[in-house]
């Protein structure tokens, strides 16, 4: 009983830590509890909610993929280079871009699975080898002069709801809907528990990897189209270091570092910490360096949490 | 009088929760000689010698090494009081040099650089001490396991054992290794070192010990003068009593009338197995015995499509199958419940219902999404059918006892409805009564109709289950029993492939 209680406030701890973040902030800053605020934080938010269903399933397996941000780079430059240099439509070079990037997913997974690169080296190399590229393509400089209804995406409301938190609310929902009702779900945290056990249980471990990076690049590329109708201007660094922000999220939200543990829920609450936090800072006129100090420390507080739980669980 | 022993280990008692590993053991080492080890598989052997490292804390009773008295032991103390243990596993670098290995933690130094050719050198003079011909500058890994060996043995002289302690030491030798094991055991001995032979061979402990000590379930059972005793008299020691569990009774198997032969391997050659041939007939309880690492589940791993066979055929239902992954072998109807429950059986941080559904999933989903009524159905179905303990089926694993973590797996088995459901010591580590459960779990299984492979190295479970008997020894099948022809000493003899006389 007493074990249930310590539980359930384990589990809601992420959405306390939420809800005290927004009461500090409102007493701080009265502009900061506004609607238009509200919907500023949740568009500033929207790629890093899109680009976490991806890293999610990445790190519930166990492993990490570093090269987000730079697919989100690539992809931005790719799908510009087409619709600007090569005269693609909208749709085509959308389609083309984010495919592009689930291959860069699939072919992480082909280092981590059939090479058996560990996943923290193979998904650094292909950030390098891809930012490179996206220099290459891009000449190291910006890209611009889209068709004017490629904003809608990024820039677009729905009444008073911004297209970017439509499209991040439709991927936690598609994520939640593949971690809960499908098989590929309990596949996930059933590798991401015991490889080993999974495999002699009849799961196919090396595709779901392939599966699931392929996932962790579908997302990332979706977030990159995203960010480029937002800026509406393709710059060759423009998903530097998503891939921190992204994890902080995503392990901040409860998805264990060990793999094989979280839930969408929670992620959608580390999400909002992280822009809430963001948000504030900037409201509170933090400056970019202390923002960046107080987030390094938010992501080894919630390592270290969960670090310190698996322990105590395994004594 | 305690001078003439060197290490005595008196009244040594180990308790777990919920077992006594060791009772009222005791052991004495004289100096200058070898003393043999034996006892069953889990008759508390490892346990006895890991208190001498400080590996296991004994719950009571006392080690005396040269007078001292400690209640228990630690690794330094062990180390300061010269008793060492070569444990099966060695505990070598295989990308450091011999010499290195032999002082590895303890490094020769000038100044904070070490000195490697000082090494090589004491390294070289202490494997001519032993008469061991290794070249201390060659690195570990590509010296055979029998030189590994000794390594570690010279390792352990070097630091001034006098009490030796070999855990299995022949197990992963071949033939010429271990007569220099036996060379350099004789030379330990001459030069007034003492050694604990541990060995399930029993020609080894006749070559080269001069007193023998049994145990059996954790007791004492006696300490025997080599030279007055016989093999046949040993067997009986540690085998001893007899048939105590139960064993719930289940019809003879007919093999007049039940002909089917649902599964046969031929001449199938891997994963460190020869020539191995085997049939199953269709509801037969086939059992195979052995020491630990004699193939059986190198034969399990390779049936299942975990490691694949280099040579031969399996043929399943009549029709030749190859699997290449778990999920092939799965999908043809053939199950295995691992060794290692924990590690391979069990997924501990998952549901019983995730677990028991895991190979089913994709046929109870239409595009990818989960019957949920029939993943809750099927589960209730085995949690009362094998009667799971636990509070909800949403329950992990882990918070389930061994013999109910089995059942799950049982269960899932179940469900994917297998038709061969080969089981690797079913029983490790389960406590009798839940023993005994999983016992008529495996009657009703061959009752409808599912053949059984059951890997056991309790000679007791292995004899009281199968329907008939075939044992390994070194990667071959060393023989065949039928029911009438069960006796322990006959299954030990093939086991230990020593030829009756």
């Amino acid at each position: 009983m007493k074990e249930n209680i310590i539980n359930s406030i384990k589990r809601s701890a992420i959405w306390l830590v939420l809800l005290l973040l927004v009461i500090f902030f409102t007493i701080a800053n009265h502009r900061f509890l506004s609607m238009n605020n509200l919907f500023l934080v949740a568009r500033q938010v929207s790629m890093y909610g899109i680009a976490s269903i991806g890293m999610t399933f990445v790190i519930l397996i166990a492993g990490i993929d570093l090269s987000i941000g730079t697919i989100i780079t690539i992809v931005n430059v790719v799908c510009a280079y087409l619709m600007v240099k090569l005269g693609f439509g909208m749709v085509e070079a959308v389609l083309v871009s984010v495919l592009m990037a689930t291959a860069i997913g699939a072919l992480n997974g082909f280092l981590v699975s059939t090479i058996g690169i560990p996943a923290i080296i193979a998904t650094f190399a292909t950030q390098t080898v891809f930012s490179g590229a996206a220099y290459l393509i891009s000449g190291g400089i910006p890209i611009f002069g889209f068709d004017p209804r490629f904003k809608v995406i990024g820039q677009g409301y729905l009444g008073p709801v911004p297209v970017p938190v439509l499209i991040m609310a439709a991927c936690f929902i598609v994520g939640a809907f593949i971690l809960n009702k499908t098989y590929f779900g309990r596949y996930f945290y059933a590798v991401g528990g015991n490889e080993e056990a999974a495999e002699l249980s009849g799961i196919r471990v090396g595709r779901i990897k392939y599966l699931i990076y392929s996932l962790s690049g579908f997302f990332a590329g979706l977030a990159g189209i995203v960010m480029l109708s937002r800026t509406n201007s393709a710059q060759p660094t423009a998903g530097l270091g998503y891939e921190f922000d992204v994890i902080t999220c995503v392990v901040l939200g409860g998805v264990s570092i060990m793999g094989g543990l979280g839930k969408i829920s929670g992620v959608i609450a580390g999400v909002l910490i992280i822009g809430i936090l963001t948000n504030g800072m900037v409201l509170l006129n933090v400056s970019s360096y202390t923002q960046m100090i107080i987030k390094g420390l938010v992501l080894i507080f919630a390592v270290g949490f969960d670090t310190i739980q698996k322990k105590n669980s395994v004594a | 009088m305690s001078e003439d022993y060197v290490l005595q280990l008196k009244n040594i008692r180990k308790e777990y929760p919920g077992v006594v590993a060791l009772k009222d053991v005791t052991l004495e080492v004289k100096k200058g000689e070898i003393l043999g080890l034996i006892g069953e598989n889990g008759a508390g052997k490892s346990t006895l010698i890991k208190t001498c490292s400080g590996a296991v804390i004994p719950t009571s009773g006392k080690i005396i090494v040269n007078g001292k008295e400690f209640s228990e032991m630690t690794p330094q103390l062990a180390k300061e009081n010269g008793i060492a243990i070569i444990y099966q596993e060695f505990n070598n670098v295989g990308e450091l040099s011999a010499a290195e290995n032999l002082f590895l933690g303890d490094p020769i130094r000038k100044g904070i650089v070490i000195d490697r050719k000082a090494m090589e050198q004491e390294a070289a003079k202490a494997f001519e001490q032993l008469n061991i011909k290794i070249d201390p500058k060659t690195l570990v890994k590509h010296l055979t396991v029998g030189y590994q060996q000794m390594i570690e043995i010279a390792k352990a002289i070097h630091q001034d054992a006098k009490v030796l302690i070999m855990d299995e030491p022949s197990a992963p030798l071949t033939n010429a290794e271990v007569q220099s094991l036996y060379n350099v055991c004789e030379l330990l001995k001459s030069k007034g070192v003492s050694i604990v032979y541990i060995s399930h061979r029993l020609e080894e402990i006749f070559h080269l010990t001069s007193r023998i000590v049994v145990l059996r379930d954790g007791n004492y059972i006696d300490t025997l003068i080599t030279a007055d005793s016989h093999v046949d008299e040993l067997i009986k020691l540690m085998v001893g009593r007899e048939l105590k569990e139960a064993f719930p009774p289940r019809p003879l198997f007919d093999y007049e009338k039940n002909t089917e032969v649902v599964f046969e391997a031929k001449n199938v050659t891997g994963n460190g197995d020869r020539d191995v041939n085997i049939q199953i007939r269709k509801g037969e309880v086939l059992g195979l015995g052995g020491l630990v690492g004699a193939g059986r589940t190198e034969l399990a791993q390779m049936i299942f499509g975990d490691v694949q066979k280099t040579e031969g055929q399996f043929i399943f239902k009549g029709k030749e199958i190859n699997p290449k992954s778990p999920r092939e072998a799965i999908d043809l109807g053939i199950a295995l419940v691992p060794e290692d429950r924990k590690r391979h059986g069990a997924l501990l941080g998952v549901s019983v219902k995730n677990n028991i559904n895991m190979p089913i999933y994709k046929t109870i989903s239409k595009l990818a999404f989960i019957d949920t009524a029939r993943e809750a159905a099927t589960t209730e179905k085995y949690r009362k059918e094998l009667l799971i303990k636990t509070p909800t089926i949403q329950q992990n694993v882990k918070n389930l006892s061994g013999g109910n973590q089995q059942k799950v797996i049982l269960g899932k088995w179940l469900a994917a409805n297998s038709e061969l459901i080969i089981l690797d010591e079913p029983t490790r580590g389960i406590d009798v009564g839940a023993k005994f459960e999983i016992y008529k779990l495996i009657n009703q299984l061959v009752e409808i109709g599912k053949t059984v492979l059951l890997i056991s190295s309790e000679m007791e479970e292995l004899i009281g289950m199968s329907d008939r008997i075939v044992v390994f020894a070194e990667g071959r099948i060393t023989g065949e029993l039928k029911k009438e022809e069960f006796e322990q000493h006959l299954i030990l003899k093939m086991a230990s492939d020593i030829q009756e006389d």
